[in-house]
């Protein structure tokens, strides 16, 4: 698991060129008529806890009216935390005091309400209409001030402040980089054939603040995030044929990058995000993984096999991808240098289907969809000892990626008639999930950290 | 999920309709970039001058095609991970088989399709198997290359929504789908 120490007091900026894309978001559905909301709420809800969560006190921030928005910075921070599973947050209703500062805080009465940690913050309008969120993380027993720090922006931008916020305590708390702030992309599926409706959606990782990025009546499927976060790979059957897709998420801008006879399908983006590894049928119909090179357009063969070998990806260090294959008869997940001519090696030997591997960003965890009792779960292979753990429990659970920070896993999975996606760390203790009120939301890829 | 929640409490999270959508509307409007060299877009694209015209006709738009006897049955069925044409199928391709022989300006194109089971991209692997194995027969009996052409859509387009292995066994198909565009006359 990767440790990455934040710096304190990291400044933060809106990036450039966001309002503007969600202007060009609503061009590319532009139509006459009345217009409607992308959709609708996700609800979140947490699964399964670990046993001895850590209580800390998240306090009100200090608002900057009208600035802010009336966004409640500590109420989001506190449904990360708890979200997490990891945390239990002290009901406002109990705090001894509202301090926003660390000298205001009597450490003795936090400790008596239960609270190992608490957490003060302030938010406080600059010039030229950006605001600044300041907090601090004291222990609450010794009242030693464990970390400040300080994020400016754009009052647009205040909710990704609070999902830092979350990193920071996080990290100064469990030594593990929060995923907070980071995106998820995911496809929301309405209707029966033929009027069925996909969406590419982006949203924060706790499902708020979503964006439309493409619509289409034909299949979106396997969306899939530039190292930089900012572009996504996917498949589109736009054109009643299979095409993978390259599109900026901020502009909108797109560009189809493999339209070729036969099966285009399954891209992932190689580490330093010049290359994807995908599928490729050809007439004869026989998929195969291949790597085309996004700026010369070479494409090179890695296997070629009479058996269905898709779903790509690639290790860490960009050497080598893992890859599914039906050529011992069912479908198991292999290995294979990312070079012609290479010989694939067997990774999975448990059970009768191992599919769609993903790997931790450490290079450490294979994570991916395996048949267990009639059901299809999601499990976990540690690479060096071979040992296998099934982490979820539903009969149609699929599209298993990680966080960027190792610990926790997206997926989707089916209740009933609809598809939501749900997430558990990979110790299997805690879980969430996001429903979609009606349709179904599936195909869940979660973004790197964003700078 | 487990229903030892040690905590257990629903967020309605905010939804920002950050983008309109128009109810109804025929999908997206994304501009077709163009393939990069060497690619060979399916949808062949040189046919007519007219670019984007609503009214010109897709090459790939669906026709009514035959519909005497076996010929109005256009789905083939398959057993769980096989693509092995069986029982009332073969007659249905056979049938098809036979029309394309005789008819070499006309066109099909293959949809394999999968059940819900399993991953979607690997499913669309099996679909395409079906869809080849529907395609070789056609040729075995009388059809040529180029009157058929295939694409595999794995579970995504389910024509039964349940759940169980009556709508598993209906989704397990290839569509013979028949093009409106006739091939060129041949010299």
């Amino acid at each position: 698991m990767s440790v990455r120490r934040v710096p304190d007091s990291v400044p933060w900026r809106l990036p450039r060129g966001t309002g503007r894309a969600v202007a060009l978001l609503a061009l590319l559905a532009v139509a006459p008529g009345a217009p409607r909301p992308a959709s609708a709420a996700l609800e979140i809800e947490v699964t399964s806890g670990v046993r001895d969560p850590v209580p800390i006190a998240i306090v009100p921030f200090a608002p900057s009216a009208p600035a802010d928005g009336g966004l409640d910075v500590a109420a989001v921070v506190q449904h990360d935390l708890e979200g997490s599973g990891r945390f239990r947050a002290l009901a406002r209703a109990r705090m001894p005091a509202k301090p926003t500062r660390t000298d205001e805080i009597a450490a003795g009465s936090w400790k008596s309400a239960g609270s190992d940690y608490v957490v003060v913050g302030r938010v406080s309008a600059l010039g030229g209409g950006e605001l600044a969120v300041d907090f601090d993380l004291v222990n609450a027993l010794t009242g030693a001030r464990l970390a400040t720090q300080r994020f400016v922006g754009a009052p647009s931008a205040l909710r990704n402040a609070a999902h830092r916020v979350s990193d920071v305590v996080y990290q100064k708390i469990l030594g593990v980089r929060g995923a907070f702030a980071t995106r998820i992309a995911y496809v929301a599926v309405e209707g029966a054939v033929p009027e069925q409706r996909f969406q590419l959606i982006v949203a924060d990782a706790d499902g708020a603040n979503q964006h439309l990025v493409l619509e289409s009546r034909f299949p979106l499927m396997s969306p899939a995030w530039s190292p930089d976060g900012q572009y996504l790979a996917y498949v589109s059957f736009e054109t009643k044929h299979s095409g993978v897709y390259v599109q900026r998420v901020k502009s909108g801008e797109r560009r189809q990058v493999s339209a070729r006879a036969g099966v285009n399908g399954a891209p992932e983006w190689s580490p330093d995000g010049r290359k994807l590894a995908l599928t490729l049928g050809g007439g004869g119909g026989n998929p195969d993984i291949y790597i085309l090179d996004l700026t010369t357009q070479d494409l090179t063969r890695i296997t070629d096999d009479p058996a269905i070998d898709t779903e790509p990806v690639w290790a860490p260090d960009g050497r080598s991808l893992y890859f599914t294959s039906d050529r011992a008869g069912s479908p198991q997940v292999y290995q294979i240098n990312a070079q012609p001519g290479a010989h694939p090696k067997r990774i999975t030997f448990g059970g009768s289907y191992n599919a769609r591997p993903r790997v931790s960003s450490d290079g450490t965890q294979l994570a991916m969809v395996t048949l267990d009792n009639a059901a299809y779960r999601i499990a976990v292979q540690d690479l060096s000892s071979g040992a296998v753990r099934v982490l979820s429990h539903g009969r149609l659970d699929e599209s298993p990626s990680f966080a960027p920070n190792g610990a926790t896993l997206i997926y989707s999975e089916r209740e009933g008639e609809r598809g939501a996606l749900a997430t558990v760390s990979i110790d299997g203790l805690t879980g969430l999930r996001l429903k979609a009120p009606q349709g179904e939301v599936r195909e869940p890829a979660w973004g790197p950290f964003s700078p | 999920m487990a229903e030892n929640a040690s905590m257990r409490r629903v967020i309605i999270v905010l939804v920002a309709a950050a983008a309109l959508t128009l109810g109804g509307c025929a999908a997206k409007q994304p501009k077709p970039a163009p393939p990069a060299p060497g690619e060979t877009s399916e949808p062949a694209q040189g046919a007519g001058a007219g670019t984007a015209s609503a009214a010109a006709a897709n090459p790939d738009d669906e026709a009514m095609g035959p519909q005497a006897g076996l010929l109005a049955t256009r789905l083939v069925y398959f057993d769980f991970d096989s693509a092995e044409i069986k029982g009332a199928g073969t007659d249905v391709v056979a049938a098809h088989a036979k029309y394309l022989g005789a008819h070499a300006a006309t066109r099909v194109r293959l949809e394999g399709h999968t059940d819900e089971r399993g991953s979607r991209e690997y499913n669309i692997g099996l679909g395409e198997r079906r869809a080849q194995s529907v395609r070789r027969a056609l040729l075995l009996q009388g059809a040529t290359d180029t009157q058929i052409s295939t694409v595999s859509y794995g579970e995504e387009r389910p024509v039964a929504p349940g759940h169980d292995e009556a709508a598993w066994a209906k989704n397990r198909r290839v569509e013979i789908v028949y093009l409106t565009q006739p091939l060129p006359a041949k010299p």
